[in-house]
């Protein structure tokens, strides 16, 4: 058996026992939708960044930095200062005035039905997308880090999906918690152990590593070619990757704290004043961990280079080859089984949040109007629809195949959190006006722009060579419509406007009459739920 | 690990009229008035901070390019500050908002001592 694949077995191992574990702790909405609210700050920062932190910013800042220098490190600001929107306006409002999902704040003083339907497709839509993201490059990056055992595409997809059903479905918030906070602890111990090794090869001489990025080597098209990484413009090119980097930020700074995943972990903890440490602790090792992506990209580019890189599994592989060839087969291993752990525990956060929202908001509110016909029925129709959305995200990975173009997704899943969700949030808590036209407005706009501006960009939008087969093709072949790959600056805007024109065209004295509650309740915590099980 | 599930007390009730009540107090005013003079500036502050990165290194290239120390840049130095900035705003907004809690204590205090009081 190889190391990797150990590795991966004792990680899934310890994950089963702690799912056990959480299962006898699970009975009960505020158990297994919130963890009962007994998660500690730093806990739940740690489970923010475990939860957040993606195989994208694992593998793929570290290699788009090895790949496009400067630019690739310029990326990655983004993800932490977002955060600062989520800690000024929305985690602690959020925390005082909700229970399970994000649509309750919206649910307070609008039609609760139809917000509660708009804000599930939403919710449904962010968590589907990002999710098939995740399973493609699970699969793919399982097949390559285990390639020699055996293990296959599909196996790794279906292996990766089942282990994220079963955290979900029998050890609820609690599991999940627990594997996102170890995810975060082996992804930072992984990191910082391989940025020493990265400086102790420069004799831990911070000149002499930055010298090296100023002289990085590597061959293009047979041309031998010398470039200094620091330089810009390596990824970012004239004339839409200015702009296209500004509308990547619009959809992070408003994105992040629209996530449905992100945002029930907010309701893990006893207060909105947990919340807010939580955001710190979050922001803490999230922004170190981007700073030491220097390490991680420069040293690929570096001490392995892009030549090798390229022949031996391609940019995604830039982090694992680095541990590879500074400390051999061993911490190759540990690096990969940290990668696969990542996964994991980003796939079980987005299924929680999922079957939530579907359970919470759509079955029992919008289905039932309001009323479980029997205790304990939306925890059970939680645990169904996890199961339901693994299988569906297994069956479309499996269809994609490896080579499928799913960047795309990740892109769509922040413009629809910054377009649709976010709008609807900030504008029901601190618009008095903002009623429920406005608000299904808002994420029905919102949404649809994003989707259909992804549709019409150069991710989806563009003529391929006759060399390009299968679903590594774009879909439609022609000149792009749209010229970013992300839409957030044209339809956040939209989704604003959106939700800004139905509230203005029509007319709902209910909702101003009960604003004065949400407003009390989200800026005091007056009547916030308490931790403990109902 | 998390201490074995407790139950939960019950939420707060309060009439509509209470909840008006509240919102037109002079505590309120204060606790929404406190939390803007910090929050409306904060986030000006760092999305013109951020958003100056993309910003300059797209349309001011070569005054990015310029060397600070060695091979470091302009654009490299740039880039690091936002995670030190990010922070520093973090942790002013924490201090800031330890007054938030006390002006909310007060109020809910308040809100718990009348609910009793009918």
């Amino acid at each position: 058996m190889s190391t990797p694949l150990v590795m991966f077995l004792v990680f899934i191992a310890i994950t089963l026992g702690i799912t056990y574990w959480a299962s006898k702790r699970s009975a009960g909405k505020s158990a297994y939708f919130a963890a009962s609210r007994q998660i500690k700050g730093w806990q739940n920062g740690i489970a923010v960044a475990g939860d957040y932190m993606s195989a994208a910013s694992f593998l793929g800042i570290a290699g788009i930095i090895a790949f496009q220098g400067y630019d690739g490190f310029m990326y990655s600001v983004g993800w932490l200062v977002a955060y600062l929107t989520v800690l000024l306006v929305v985690a602690e409002p959020l925390r005082n005035a909700g229970r399970y999902t994000m649509a309750d704040v919206l649910a307070y003083r609008l039609k609760p039905r139809p917000v509660r339907a708009m804000a599930s497709i939403s919710t449904l839509t962010v968590s589907t997308f990002y999710m098939i993201a995740q399973m493609v490059g699970a699969g793919a990056l399982v097949a390559l880090l285990l390639k020699g055992s055996g293990i296959s595409y599909r196996a790794a997809v279906i292996g990766v999906g089942i282990l994220m059903i079963v955290y979900v479905v029998f050890g609820g918030m609690l599991a999940t918690t627990w594997v996102q906070i170890i995810k975060a602890i082996l992804l930072m111990a992984g990191t910082i152990l391989l940025s020493l090794l990265v400086l102790g090869h420069f004799h831990f001489s911070l000149s002499a590593f930055f010298n090296a990025i100023g002289n990085v080597t590597y061959h293009d098209k047979g041309q031998v070619v010398v470039k200094d990484f620091l330089q810009p413009g390596l990824r970012f090119k004239p004339p839409y990757g200015a702009l296209d980097l500004i509308s990547l930020g619009l959809a992070l700074i408003f994105g992040t704290a629209g996530l449905p995943h992100i945002l029930v972990r907010f309701y893990t903890v006893p207060d909105a004043k947990t919340a807010r440490h939580s955001v710190v602790w979050a922001m803490a090792l999230i922004g170190s961990f981007y700073i030491m992506t220097t390490f991680l990209g420069f040293g690929a580019a570096t001490i392995v280079g892009r030549d090798y890189i390229s022949t031996h599994g391609g940019t995604n592989m830039s982090a694992p080859l680095l541990a590879q060839s500074l400390a051999g087969d061993i911490f190759f291993a540990f690096i990969s089984a940290i990668a696969f752990a990542t996964i994991l525990a980003v796939v079980a956060g987005l299924t929680i949040s999922a079957s939530t929202s579907f359970a919470h908001d759509f079955w029992t509110a919008v289905i039932h109007k309001g009323t479980e016909r029997k205790p304990g029925e939306e925890v059970l129709v939680a645990r169904i629809s996890a199961f339901v959305i693994g299988a569906i995200a297994i069956f479309i990975a499996i269809l994609l195949g490896p080579t499928a173009n799913v960047a795309f997704l990740v892109a769509l899943a922040f413009a629809v959190a910054a377009s649709a969700n976010l709008p609807v949030i900030v504008l029901s808590i601190y618009w008095r006006r903002f009623n429920t036209a406005g608000a299904v407005t808002g994420l029905a706009v919102g949404l649809l722009a994003s989707i259909g501006l992804i549709l019409v960009s150069p991710s989806l939008m563009a003529i391929d060579p006759p060399t390009v087969t299968g679903t590594a093709r774009h879909l439609i072949q022609a000149k792009a419509l749209f010229p970013l790959e992300n839409p957030g600056i044209l339809s956040i805007p939209l989704g604003f406007a959106g939700a800004i024109l139905g509230t203005l065209l029509s007319h709902e004295p209910t909702s101003e009459h009960k604003y004065n509650e949400l407003l009390v309740r989200s800026n005091t915590g007056l009547g916030a739920e308490q931790a403990g099980a109902h | 690990m998390a201490m074995p599930p407790t139950v939960a007390p019950e939420r707060f009730q309060a009439t509509q009229t209470d909840w008006d009540r509240i919102a037109e107090t002079k505590e309120f005013r204060d606790l929404m008035a406190t939390k803007k003079i910090f929050i409306v500036p904060a986030f000006v502050v760092f999305v013109v901070y951020y958003f100056a990165l993309p910003f300059l290194v797209g349309y001011a290239p070569n005054l990015m390019a310029t060397k600070v120390v060695g091979v470091v840049n302009l654009a490299y130095l740039f880039a690091l500050s936002q995670f030190f900035v990010a922070w520093l705003i973090a942790w002013l907004y924490v201090r800031a908002a330890d007054d938030f809690d006390a002006l909310s204590n007060d109020i809910i205090r308040q809100a718990e001592a009348d609910r009793k009081g009918k």
